[in-house]
C-alpha cells in the first residue's frame, strides 16, 4: 500500500474529472454514484493504510512517495509527493469517512435542487483539495490544497447564486481567508529562505522538521507567527472568523463537511504538522493559546443570543476550533487532534440533524418558530440529543474525553496557563447551555410554527437519516481512543500520534516558564497530579451540568424567562445579538477605505494618467498633423522650390562641407 | 596664344549667346518671347556640343529640341490663347519683394555650390575606351549605334515603350470628351 | 591653356543655366514659360554629360543624353496635354490660381 498511498487523492480527483466531463450526459443518480464510491474508494484506501500501520512498529510508520518532480529551479527542488503518517492518516480517515457519509446524506437533501450534479461536482473537488492538503509532503502542495480548499468554500457557498447574500457570502469568505493567507505564504517563504540561508533548501516538510533546530529562536518566532495568521483566517479565529457565520448561506451539507468538520481544521493541522517549529517558539505558541481561548469564549457568548439554528452552530464550531488552537498553544497537539476528530462526529452531525429539521419545517431557519419537532421526527431529535451530549463534554460521550484532555493540559502544561483553564471551562459551561438552549427549543415544548409548515412536519428520508445514526454512534464510541490513565485507558490516540509530536514533547519539556506548573512540579507532581486531575475533570462535568439545566429551566420549564431577561439587558442583548458589531466595524474600516482608494486610483491613476497618456499621444498627433499641413499649398511652383531647396542643401553638404 | 584659338572664340560667343539668351527667355511677359528666345538658346547649345566633338547630339538637339518641342510648345501657346501675352488681372498684386530676395539668393548659393564643386574636384574614374581620335576615325554617329544597339540595347528598347506610351497618353489626356 | 580649361569652362556655363532655370521655375506666373524653364533645366544636364564624356573619353555621355532627350520629349507631350486639359478645365494657367492640391 505503501506505493499506492497517491490512490487517496486520486479517487475523488477522478470522480470530480468523471462527473465534470460526462455529468451533463450522466443521470443524477448516477452522478452521485461516482461522487459517493469516489469517496467510499478513498475511504477505504486511507483505511487499509491506517491497518497497514497497526501492523508496523511505531518507528516505522511513514510512507512517503515522491510522484512528480514539479519544480527544479536552482537551488528550489519541489516534489508533487504523499507522505501518510499517523497524524495523516487520522485526517484522512476523518475526512473521507465523514465525508462519505455527508455525500450520502446530500443525495437526500439536494434532491430536489436543479444544481445537484454541480454541488457533488464541487463536494469531490473540496474532497480532493482536502486530501492533497493532509497528504502532501512539501510545504507547497500543501499551500496548493489550502488554497484549493478556499475554493471550493467559495464555490459551495455561494451555490445559490443567484441569490445576492450567497454570492456576498462567497466572496466574504474568499477575501477574508485571502488575508490570513498571504501571511502563511510570506511566513513560507520566510521560512524557506531561513533553511536556505543555512545551506537547506527544501520546501519538503519532512526535511523542514529533521532541520528545524537550525533556525534561531526569533527567527522561527516570526515565522510561526505569520504560519498561524494563515490559521486564523482558514480556522476562524479572532480577528478573521467574520467569514463563517455568513458561510451559513450556502446548502447545510456544505457547512457540515466544510465548515464543521474539515476545512476549518486545516488551521489546527497546519500547527500540529509543523508542530517542531511552533514548540521552538514558545512565545507563538502562547499567542496561539490566548487567541484560541479568547475566541472560544467571545463566539460562546453570542451564540446566547441568535436566533438562527444554522448560526448558532456556527459559532459553536467557531467555539470549539478556539479550543483545539488552545490545545495546540499549550503543547497538547495529541489533544487537539482527538477534539479535531470527535468534533467532527459531533458537529457534523449537528449541522446534518439541523438541516433535517430545516427539511421537516419546509426550510425554517428561525428557533423561535420550531419546537414540539420531538414526537414527530424521533430519529433527528434523538441523534441530535446525543450530538448535544457529546458536545458538552458529559462522560460517556466523545466529547468529554477530547475536551477534558484540553483543558487538563491547559491547566498543567508547561506553556499553560490558570486563566487559560478557568476561561476555556467556563466556555464549556456555556456551550452546553446555549447547546441545549437550541435542543430544547427545537424539539420540546409546543409547536410555534405556523399551521401550513405544521401540516408537512415529517422525518427525513433513510439516505439522510443513517448517514445521522452512523454519526450519532460515532460521537458516542469515538471517545474511546482517547481515555486517559487517570481512568484506567491508556490513551490509544496519543500514543499513535507520538511519533509525530513526540520531538515537540521534549522541547516542550524543556522550556518551563510558567510559576504555578513549575512549583507544582517542585511539590512533587506524582501523585498529586492524578488527584488535580480528577478534580478538574468532575469541575468541568458539573459545570457543564449546571449549563444543561440552566437551559433547561429557561427554555423548558419557565420560557418566559428568556424574553424577562432580554428585556431586563436590553442594552448587553443588543450588544451581542448584533455579534458586538464587529462587521460594521470592518466595513467601516476596511471596506469603504478600499472602496474608496479604488474610486480614487479610478479616477487619478486610470482617468488622468492612462487615458491622459493615451488621448494626450492622439491629440498631439492630431495637432501636429494641422500645423504641418500648412505646407500643402497646393501651388506646385512652392513644392518645386522646396525640391530645389533640397538640393542645395544635400549639395552643400556633399560637396561643400568636406572642404573646410 | 591659344586662349584667342578659333575654338576659343566661338565657344565663348556661343556661351554669352545662351546666356543672354536664357535670362531673356526666363523674363519675357509674352510667352511666344519665350518660346523663340528659347530656340535661340538650343542653338547656341548645339553649336557647343560640336565643338565637344557631340555631333551626333549637336544634330539631335536641334531636331528634337528646337524643332519638335518647341514646335508643342508654341501650338500649345496658340491653343490656350495666350499669344498676346498675360494680362495683368487688376486685383493681383505683383510678386513681393520678399520672395525677389529668396530668388536672388538661392540664384547665388546654387550657382557658387556648383562652380566650387566644379573648381575643387578633379574627375576621377576610369577613362573609357573611346578617345576623340578613335572617334573621328570611326565616325560619330556609328559608334553611338554601335553602343545603343550593343551594351545599350536594352535601355534602348525601353525608351521606344516609353515613346509609345506618352504618345497614347498624350492622346488620350488632352481628347475632348 | 585653354584647352586645358574648356571642360571646366563648359561645366560653369552649366552651371549657370542651371541657376537661371531653377528660378525662372519657381518665380514665373506662366505655366507654360516654367516648363520651357525645367526644359533648359535639362539642358544644362545634357551639356555637362557631353563635356564629361568627352574628358574621360567616353560615348557613355553622348548614349545618356540621347535618353534624356528622348524622355524630355515624352515629358513635353504628356506635360503639354496636361496643361490643356487644365485650362479647359480652370480656364487659367497662371500657377497662383492653381492650387487644388490643397490640404
Amino acid at each position: 500500500m505503501a506505493d499506492y498511498i497517491w490512490l487517496i487523492p486520486l479517487f475523488p480527483a477522478l470522480g470530480f474529472i468523471i462527473n465534470s466531463a460526462f455529468g451533463g450526459r450522466l443521470s443524477k443518480t448516477l452522478v452521485a454514484w461516482v461522487a459517493c464510491l469516489a469517496l467510499f474508494a478513498a475511504f477505504l484506501s486511507s483505511l487499509a493504510v491506517f491497518v497497514e500501520f497497526l501492523q508496523l512498529p511505531a518507528a516505522a510508520r511513514v510512507f512517503e512517495r515522491d510522484i512528480y518532480a514539479w519544480i527544479a529551479s536552482g537551488e528550489l527542488s519541489v516534489n508533487i509527493g504523499f507522505r501518510l503518517d499517523p497524524l495523516s492518516v487520522i485526517m484522512c480517515l476523518v475526512v473521507t469517512g465523514v465525508g462519505f457519509l455527508i455525500h450520502v446524506y446530500s443525495v437526500g437533501y439536494m434532491h430536489d435542487d436543479p444544481g445537484f450534479k454541480r454541488f457533488f461536482l464541487y463536494l469531490n473537488l473540496f474532497v480532493f483539495m482536502m486530501l492533497l492538503l493532509v497528504t502532501g509532503n512539501s510545504l507547497l502542495l500543501m499551500f496548493v490544497g489550502w488554497e484549493g480548499v478556499g475554493l471550493c468554500s467559495y464555490l459551495l457557498i455561494g451555490f445559490w447564486y443567484e441569490k445576492d447574500s450567497a454570492a456576498d457570502a462567497g466572496k466574504k469568505a474568499f477575501i477574508v481567508n485571502r488575508v490570513g493567507d498571504f501571511g502563511f505564504l510570506i511566513g513560507v517563504f520566510f521560512l524557506f529562505v531561513s533553511l536556505g540561508v543555512q545551506g537547506v533548501w527544501t520546501m519538503n516538510i519532512g526535511e523542514v522538521s529533521r532541520n528545524a533546530h537550525l533556525l534561531s529562536v526569533p527567527v522561527v518566532t516570526v515565522i510561526t507567527l505569520l504560519l498561524f495568521v494563515g490559521a486564523v483566517g482558514k480556522s476562524a479565529q479572532i480577528p478573521l472568523y467574520v467569514w463563517l457565520p455568513d458561510a451559513m448561506e450556502g446548502p447545510t451539507p456544505v457547512s457540515s463537511l466544510i465548515h464543521a468538520a474539515t476545512m476549518v481544521t486545516a488551521g489546527v493541522y497546519m500547527i500540529a504538522r509543523l508542530n517542531i517549529l511552533f514548540s521552538m517558539a514558545p512565545d507563538t505558541l502562547y499567542v496561539v493559546a490566548v487567541i484560541g481561548v479568547l475566541t472560544a469564549f467571545f463566539a460562546a457568548s453570542i451564540g446566547f443570543a441568535q436566533y438562527d439554528i444554522k448560526k448558532v452552530l456556527a459559532y459553536s464550531t467557531i467555539s470549539q476550533l478556539g479550543f483545539m488552537f488552545v490545545a495546540m498553544g499549550v503543547g497538547a497537539y495529541a489533544a487537539g487532534i482527538f477534539h479535531l476528530m470527535t468534533h467532527a462526529f459531533f458537529k457534523g452531525l449537528l449541522f446534518l440533524g439541523a438541516g433535517s429539521v430545516m427539511h421537516a419545517m419546509s426550510g425554517e431557519l428561525d428557533l423561535r418558530n420550531m419546537g414540539g419537532l420531538r414526537k414527530k421526527t424521533p430519529i433527528t431529535y434523538w441523534t441530535f440529543f446525543i450530538a448535544c451530549l457529546a458536545i458538552a463534554g458529559i462522560p460517556g460521550f466523545s466529547g468529554f474525553f477530547s475536551k477534558d484532555e484540553i483543558l487538563w493540559k491547559a491547566f498543567s502544561s508547561s506553556h499553560g496557563d490558570l486563566w487559560i483553564w478557568l476561561l476555556g471551562a467556563v466556555t464549556a459551561g456555556m456551550t452546553a447551555f446555549y447547546m441545549f438552549r437550541l435542543l430544547f427549543s427545537t424539539f420540546h415544548g409546543e409547536c410555534r410554527a405556523s399551521e401550513e409548515v405544521k401540516h408537512h412536519i415529517h422525518e427525513s428520508p433513510r439516505v439522510m437519516t443513517i448517514p445521522l445514526m452512523i454519526l450519532a454512534v460515532l460521537s458516542l464510541v469515538g471517545g474511546y481512543v482517547g481515555v486517559p490513565h487517570l481512568l484506567g485507558g491508556d490513551n490509544a490516540i496519543e500514543q499513535f500520534l507520538a511519533p509525530v509530536f513526540g520531538p515537540a514533547t521534549q522541547a516542550k519539556a524543556a522550556v518551563n516558564f510558567d510559576i504555578v506548573a513549575s512549583a507544582w512540579a517542585a511539590s512533587g507532581g506524582g501523585g498529586h497530579e492524578a488527584a488535580m486531575e480528577l478534580t478538574l475533570m468532575v469541575t468541568s462535568v458539573l459545570i457543564a451540568l449546571i449549563g444543561i439545566a440552566l437551559a433547561y429551566l429557561y427554555y423548558v420549564k419557565n420560557p418566559s424567562l428568556p424574553d424577562r431577561f432580554t428585556a431586563r439587558f436590553a442594552g448587553l442583548f443588543r450588544w451581542v445579538h448584533n455579534k458586538y458589531f464587529v462587521d460594521e466595524f470592518y466595513e467601516m474600516l476596511f471596506v469603504r477605505g478600499t472602496l474608496k482608494a479604488g474610486a480614487f486610483l479610478l479616477k487619478v491613476a486610470d482617468g488622468w494618467i492612462i487615458e491622459g497618456a493615451v488621448n494626450g499621444t492622439a491629440a498631439l498627433v492630431k495637432r501636429a498633423g494641422e500645423r504641418i499641413r500648412k505646407a500643402q499649398t497646393g501651388y506646385v511652383q512652392e513644392y518645386a522650390f522646396g525640391i530645389i531647396l533640397g538640393a542645395i542643401l544635400v549639395v552643400g553638404y556633399l560637396i561643400v562641407i568636406p572642404m573646410f | 596664344m591659344d586662349v584667342i584659338s578659333f575654338k576659343g572664340i566661338v565657344f565663348i560667343a556661343s556661351a554669352l549667346v545662351a546666356v543672354a539668351a536664357s535670362v531673356l527667355m526666363a523674363t519675357r511677359r509674352n510667352p511666344i518671347h519665350s518660346a523663340l528666345w528659347m530656340i535661340v538658346t538650343f542653338f547656341a547649345m548645339a553649336v557647343i556640343y560640336l565643338l565637344l566633338n557631340a555631333q551626333f547630339i549637336a544634330v539631335a538637339q536641334v531636331m528634337v529640341y528646337a524643332g519638335a518641342i518647341m514646335m508643342l510648345i508654341l501650338f500649345v501657346i496658340m491653343l490656350v490663347h495666350m499669344e498676346k501675352g498675360e494680362e495683368t488681372v487688376p486685383g493681383q498684386a505683383r510678386r513681393p519683394k520678399k520672395t525677389k530676395l529668396i530668388a536672388a539668393l538661392i540664384t547665388v548659393i546654387l550657382c557658387g555650390e556648383i562652380l566650387l564643386g566644379a573648381l575643387f574636384y578633379n574627375m576621377t574614374g576610369r577613362g573609357g575606351e573611346h578617345p576623340a581620335a578613335l572617334v573621328d576615325a570611326v565616325g560619330n554617329v556609328k559608334t553611338v549605334g554601335a553602343l545603343l544597339y550593343g551594351q545599350y540595347l536594352f535601355p534602348f528598347e525601353i525608351a521606344s515603350i516609353l515613346l509609345l506610351v506618352g504618345i497614347v497618353g498624350a492622346v488620350v489626356i488632352a481628347k475632348r470628351k | 591653356m585653354f584647352e586645358d580649361n574648356f571642360t571646366w569652362l563648359c561645366y560653369f556655363l552649366s552651371g549657370i543655366l542651371f541657376t537661371i532655370g531653377a528660378v525662372g521655375a519657381i518665380l514665373r506666373r506662366n505655366m507654360i514659360v516654367v516648363f520651357m524653364c525645367i526644359e533648359l533645366m535639362l539642358n544644362a544636364v545634357n551639356l555637362v554629360f557631353i563635356a564629361a564624356g568627352g574628358s574621360l573619353s567616353s560615348m557613355d555621355g553622348s548614349v545618356f543624353v540621347f535618353f534624356i532627350m528622348t524622355v524630355a520629349a515624352v515629358e513635353a507631350a504628356v506635360g503639354l496635354a496636361i496643361f490643356v486639359m487644365v485650362f479647359r478645365l480652370q480656364h487659367t494657367i497662371n500657377a497662383d490660381e492653381l492650387n487644388l492640391l490643397k490640404g
